[in-house]
């Protein structure tokens, strides 16, 4: 029974990370109609630059507990790179074939994974101290670090954070419209290009959040952000390309498929995840609650 | 001057013919010229050639845009793989008879799922199919070896005619696989080619420029774009399973998304546009990354940032930028 906890605990951990992630893909692809193949690139930005804030923190003595604002700090960064990126590299694009779009999205890709080799090195950078300032908690019979919990309640405030601001706002508003009809929007006196531009930094925002407080549980390395963009493309694929509670429920299937996955037929486990990616596809290719 | 301009802007093919078979000339002189690292590195390149040629019939023929097709390069060098392995003679005929019914069969499959989408929605599906494929490979480790992949030996050419072992065997297997490959290059060539032109080839480019107008003609769409699909994948499948002994040994790397998006890359190179692109994209892509990866441990960032510039500058690639070049210093010629 605590193991079965343990192992429910830990699919929440994986899907509020999951969901960081594929909100932020899903956010941009909604809003700007743009597949983000950088998107896994720039969740691994946000990890090292959360770890190497933290390791620069630890080596200048800060209080441990202050390094708990790196995580934010980690996030704003990506956000900002985000803000650059959109204006400079992705806008020229919008109104071409989404081909090209595809293709400077994974220049980008190649371009950020190498950037971090170039900045970080090849070895892996870790924050597990902010793990360890945390108690270890008693569930059951077991033993969970309390810093697991901690991640999942970021994820549900990030959601309900994301789907007030979306719903409930006057910018959310902006938003859906352009995303619904960007010339119609953009006739009623909307300023689409920075309803674009906040879009994708949001997008940013998340994954690098995603990145950042994921960094403690386990080191940032080379690699992360290209593996982590396929698992987030089955996400948003399995809930909807541009839905937030397709991104959440997608969240949510893949890492309690993944962990029974790795707990039961270990071989299977990512074929299964994209074999549920593709059967989804070819039943309802606009995903569980897409409307794309 | 202008008459014959003219005539060359006609639609006769034997201009074409001719420089092609100059190119041709110059491709057979390549290993008297140069060393045995240069011949490997433009097999390595015409291999290249042939995959983002299949593969530019789906994105430049048929508008298709798939991004799996790591999966069917893959398939080619692992079916060659587990033939070396299990089954009789070190052959490439043998690897070839084998591997392509294999490739075929399997294109046809994944096709016939994924041409039921268009865009952004038949990409995805491009790619999760292929990742289905890649983490089998990856995690079937007892078959596939795993991430250490599988060795392939030094195969013995035209039905065992000519076998390579000994001091030397290493050069003469280049040089004899390098007119090897360059023979199924111009067959592959030579077939799209047809293809490209025939009935079924305008077909598929109708079907890109205007579906609705292609439906209302009465074509078939989806079966259109699955025969092309079938094509382009087994073609890519061809250029694995000659880039496996070359190679010496297969990884998952090759099946891998990022893997698909070299190939994508590689046609835009030389321009999906044009047929000849492709081969263009293949051989310069290869030169690129070889030198990019020797000269620089960040190879990964100049390639990206020739792709950026690329999409932003030059997005009908090599060939295309070339050919508008000419256009217009024609049009100036004609003008004065």
């Amino acid at each position: 029974m605590a193991i079965l906890t343990i192992q429910i605990l830990n699919s929440l951990l994986y899907a509020s990370v999951l969901f960081l992630i594929a909100a932020g893909l899903s956010l941009i692809f909604g809003v700007m109609r743009i597949v983000n193949l950088a998107h896994g690139s720039l969740y691994a930005v946000g990890a090292y630059v959360t770890a190497w804030l933290v390791g620069r923190g630890i080596a200048l003595g800060v209080p441990l507990g202050w390094l708990f604002l790196m995580l934010p700090v980690g996030a704003l960064v990506v956000a900002l790179i985000g803000i650059v990126i959109e204006p400079l590299l992705l806008r020229p694009f919008y109104t071409r074939a989404e081909e090209y779009q595809l293709l400077v999205t994974f220049g980008l890709l190649q371009i950020l994974e190498d950037l971090m080799r170039l900045i970080w090195g090849g070895t892996p950078l870790s924050a597990d101290t902010l793990m360890d300032v945390l108690p270890i908690i008693r569930i059951g019979g077991l033993y969970y670090p309390a810093y697991n919990l901690v991640v999942i309640g970021v994820g549900v405030v990030a959601a309900v954070m994301l789907w007030a601001a979306i719903y409930h706002t006057k910018f959310g508003v902006m938003l859906r419209a352009t995303s619904q009809d960007r010339r119609m929007a953009s006739a009623l006196g909307l300023n689409v290009g920075l309803v674009y531009v906040v879009a994708f930094g949001i997008g940013c925002f998340m994954a690098g959040l995603g990145g950042a407080i994921v960094v403690p549980t386990q080191a940032a390395v080379l690699g992360m952000g290209v593996d982590a963009l396929v698992i987030a493309f089955v996400v948003v694929v399995i809930g909807g390309l541009g839905s937030l509670k397709g991104a959440l429920v997608g969240a949510v299937v893949v890492s309690f498929v993944r962990t029974a996955g790795i707990q039961f037929f270990p071989e299977l486990e990512l074929a299964v995840l994209y074999l549920i990616a593709a059967g989804v596809l070819l039943v309802r290719p606009t995903g569980l609650f897409g409307t794309a | 001057m202008v008459a014959q301009v003219q005539v060359l802007r006609g639609r006769s093919a034997l201009p074409l013919a001719a420089a092609a078979a100059a190119v041709l000339m110059v491709l057979i002189l390549v290993p008297s010229y140069f060393d045995t690292y240069q011949v490997q590195l433009l097999i390595y390149g015409l291999i290249a050639a042939i995959a983002a040629l299949g593969f530019n019939l789906l994105l430049g023929y048929t508008g298709l845009l798939s991004f799996g097709h790591s999966a069917y390069f893959g398939v080619g060098a692992y079916t060659v793989a587990f033939v070396a392995e299990h089954l009789g003679p070190h052959s490439m005929e043998f690897y070839l008879l084998v591997g392509i019914p294999i490739v075929a069969v399997t294109s046809a499959l994944f096709g016939y799922i994924c041409v039921r989408h268009t865009q952004i929605f038949f990409g995805i599906l491009t790619l999760a199919i292929s990742q289905v494929i890649y983490s089998l490979a990856m995690k079937l480790y007892w078959v596939t070896g795993g991430s250490d992949g599988l060795r392939v030996p030094r195969p013995a050419l035209l039905f065992g005619a000519l076998s390579f072992s000994g001091p030397h065997g290493f050069q003469q297997f280049i040089t004899l696989y390098y007119y090897y490959v360059l023979a199924i290059s111009v067959v592959c060539v030579l077939l799209l080619w047809v293809i490209v032109h025939s009935p079924f080839g305008k077909a598929l480019q109708g079907i890109r420029d205007n579906e609705v107008r292609a439906r209302f003609l009465g074509l078939r769409i989806r079966r259109f774009r699955w025969i092309s699909f079938f094509v382009s994948g087994t073609f890519t499948g061809v250029a694995g399973i000659l880039w496996v002994p070359l190679n010496g040994l297969t990884t998952p790397d090759v099946l891998y998304w990022t893997y698909s998006g070299e190939i994508v890359f590689t046609a835009l190179l030389g321009g999906f546009r044009n047929f000849t692109g492709p081969i263009v994209g293949g051989i310069v892509f290869t030169y690129l990354k070889t030198y990019a990866v020797a000269s620089t441990e960040y190879w990964q960032l100049l390639l990206g940032v020739v792709l950026v510039t690329l999409v932003l500058v030059l997005p009908t690639g090599i060939v295309g930028a070339m050919s508008r070049a000419g256009q217009r210093l024609r049009q100036r010629r004609g003008a004065t």
